[in-house]
């Protein structure tokens, strides 16, 4: 079968020396930031983003998606120890999985969360794979229409269903758009938006909006809050779960990573929704609900599970179609361009190398999580205790030399620090910058594919709504949009975002 | 209760939209805007803006209407120190060199925090600059000049 052809040449791929040690870099880095409250994700692939461009683009992307589910992994630790979600994603380990651990339970807490990941993980592997190809067969075939009303769907509903106000959200995603356009136009040759300043007709620098925009900004607003953080480490002692713990967890993984999977490919519902939505479900079909908030071990496993399938399932739109669905992704496609692959569903038949050694290295990935991270525990914990006072200014120190090394230049700092002050505005102001992101990546190929889509039809702008796929995308946009606006169901999301 | 425009969110989220959006299409549309069939280089740009612009009403709308108020804490001195920590290194890492650029960095950084004890910031500079400089200039192998005097 050629889906295990192209897995063990995936495997090829991602088990070589050198891919090894950047995928294990990347998971490393990623639970240690996973584990350090005050700085995600998203923060941290925009400050290596230069460092990745000096190595080979299927390792640069191994390293970056290493730490994207290093981090979840990272998070759930500390929410079990110490009662402290490392990211959003694990806020709902805390109830259980806290209780857990001052059972003295912490040992098997900790097993259950790295299995229940590792499972959902191989589970996502396999779909990726299975599901991967045919999407990318398919997205082939499409011509601009069905490209422009693809991306208007992804943009949309990722800021629609995303945390905060709708409309807020879509003016940040326009937004985006608007400062995708500023540079050179490739069509006409005329710089756009560009102030008369020489710097900014190449565009302005994905690497400094990110950095700006998720670090800087995020820093500024962490120095607003004052700081409080207890380390209250109970004793890891006994790692493995028993036969009954093993017994209880497996059908909430398996509901955990189904669920996860799905959300995983919505665009716009991140790890956090799909966690507490595998919490609400594991509730439910619980025999003793009551046992929920006291220590279930079914309130650790299925969210674990849950918010690494999505995490990973993320990846599908964006390898196989070229779309991001979240910030993250986002990241990864700007991670990509730079290192001058177009991403699209062309990437799979064109680069297999890079396709099925991502996939075969999240596998890889979520073992050495597993084998590497459960002994070292103790010196995640031991982390927890360094001060955010110390960590800061070298986050800065990280971010001004990564920015400087992209162009050589002045200017991108300069910039880096306005979208800073930008940054914080808007997260003030509760204008959410991951839309805009979204948008500032997908900008010029938007442009680009409207223009294509419009001097096919000779001008005529029906032609989004006359070719039966770019309906169907229409179509499913408008019915999100509609079902958003419905009043019972904006209100229960507003419960769940809240 | 009685929420003044300038700490209403979402009527500040929407002047900003509409102050961007407006000025998107001003500007955009001294660039030639061509036809549906020929997009010029103004065409996406002044969509965008009237786009922006109307959401920016809607969200002002809003804002009359709610009255919700901006939370959270600010620290001033984060916002203005942060961005000027990194202006100076931006002019000294040109004019200067990578180590009094770095530790011009660090030191403004850590001064914008609410905690700040001279010999703790004055270890970690020492050890942030011998660790980047040993990493990016000697290990990446960065072409900066350390010192003035080593330009």
């Amino acid at each position: 079968m050629d889906l295990f052809h192209n897995l063990i040449f995936g495997f090829g791929v991602a088990l070589s020396l050198q891919n090894l040690w950047f995928c294990f870099i990347g998971v490393f880095l990623g639970t240690l930031i996973g584990v350090l409250p005050g700085i995600g994700p998203l923060a941290t692939i925009a400050m290596l983003l230069p460092v990745t461009f000096n190595v080979a683009p299927v390792a640069a992307m191994i390293m970056l998606a290493g730490i994207y589910y290093g981090a979840q992994y990272g998070g759930s630790t500390t929410a079990i120890l110490v009662n402290l979600p490392g990211e959003v994603s694990s806020v709902v380990t805390c109830i259980d999985g806290y209780q857990m651990a001052r059972q003295g339970r912490a040992g098997p807490a900790l097993a259950i969360s790295a299995i229940g990941s590792f499972i959902a993980g191989t589970i996502c592997t396999m779909f990726i794979a299975l599901f991967g190809p045919p999407l990318a067969e398919i997205a082939l075939k499409f011509g601009a229409p069905e490209y422009f009303s693809l991306m208007l769907m992804g943009l949309v509903t990722a800021s629609v269903l995303a945390h905060g106000d709708m409309v807020k959200s879509l003016a940040m995603v326009v937004l985006g758009l608007l400062l995708g356009v500023v540079g050179t136009d490739v069509n006409s040759g005329m710089s756009r938006f560009a102030f008369g300043v020489s710097e900014l007709t190449d565009g302005i620098s994905f690497v400094v909006l990110a950095v700006g925009m998720f670090a800087v900004a995020e820093i500024v607003d962490n120095l607003g809050e004052t700081e409080e953080r207890q380390v209250f480490t109970s004793k890891v002692t006994n790692l493995w779960p028993t036969l009954k713990d093993m017994r209880m967890s497996i059908g909430p993984i398996l509901r955990g990573t189904f669920l996860g999977a799905f959300m995983g490919i919505l665009p716009g519902t991140g790890p956090a929704i799909a966690s507490f939505s595998s919490y609400m479900l594991e509730k439910k079909v619980a025999k003793d609900p009551s046992q929920f908030g006291k220590g279930a071990i079914q309130g650790v496993a299925g969210p674990e599970a849950a918010n690494n399938a999505d995490a990973q399932c993320k990846f599908i739109p964006m390898l196989t179609l070229g779309i991001p669905s979240s910030a993250v992704m986002a990241l990864m496609l700007g991670a990509l361009t730079i290192q001058g692959i177009a991403p699209g569903p062309q990437v799979m038949t064109e680069k297999p190398d890079l396709f099925w050694g991502l996939i075969a290295s999240m596998w890889v990935g979520n073992f050495m999580l597993v084998v590497l991270n459960l002994p070292l525990v103790g010196l995640w914990v031991s982390l927890l205790k360094v001060p955010y006072r110390i960590l800061f200014p070298a986050i800065m120190a990280f971010c001004a030399i990564g920015i400087y090394s992209v162009n050589n230049s002045d200017f991108d700092i300069y910039l880096a620090a306005f979208i800073g002050v930008l940054g914080f505005v808007w997260r003030k102001l509760e204008c959410p910058p991951a839309p805009l992101l979204l948008g500032f990546v997908l900008g010029p190929l938007m442009e680009e594919n409207l223009r294509r889509a419009l001097l096919i039809s000779r001008g005529d702008a029906t032609v989004f709504f006359t070719r039966p796929i770019s309906l169907g995308f229409m179509i499913a946009t408008a019915m999100i949009v509609i079902l958003m606006i419905t009043p019972a169901i904006r209100k229960k999301r507003e419960q769940i975002t809240d | 209760m009685k929420v003044g425009l300038l700490e209403n969110k979402d009527f500040l989220s929407g002047l900003m939209f509409i102050a961007i959006g407006a000025g998107a299409m001003f500007i955009g549309s001294d660039y030639p805007i061509g036809s549906a069939l020929r997009m010029g280089p103004g065409y996406f740009p002044v969509a965008l803006g009237g786009i922006i612009f109307v959401f920016g009403v809607y969200t002002l709308v809003q804002g009359l209407i709610k009255k919700e108020k901006l939370v959270g804490a600010w620290s001033v001195r984060a916002l203005i120190l942060l961005p000027v920590a990194f202006v100076v290194f931006g002019f000294l890492v040109d004019h200067g060199g990578f180590v009094p650029a770095l530790v011009a960095l660090v030191f403004i950084s850590a001064a914008a925090g609410s905690e700040f004890s001279f010999k703790e910031v004055l270890i970690e500079i020492v050890v942030l600059t011998a660790a980047s400089v040993g990493l990016f200039i000697y290990a990446l192998e960065l072409p900066y000049p350390l010192f003035p005097w080593s330009r």
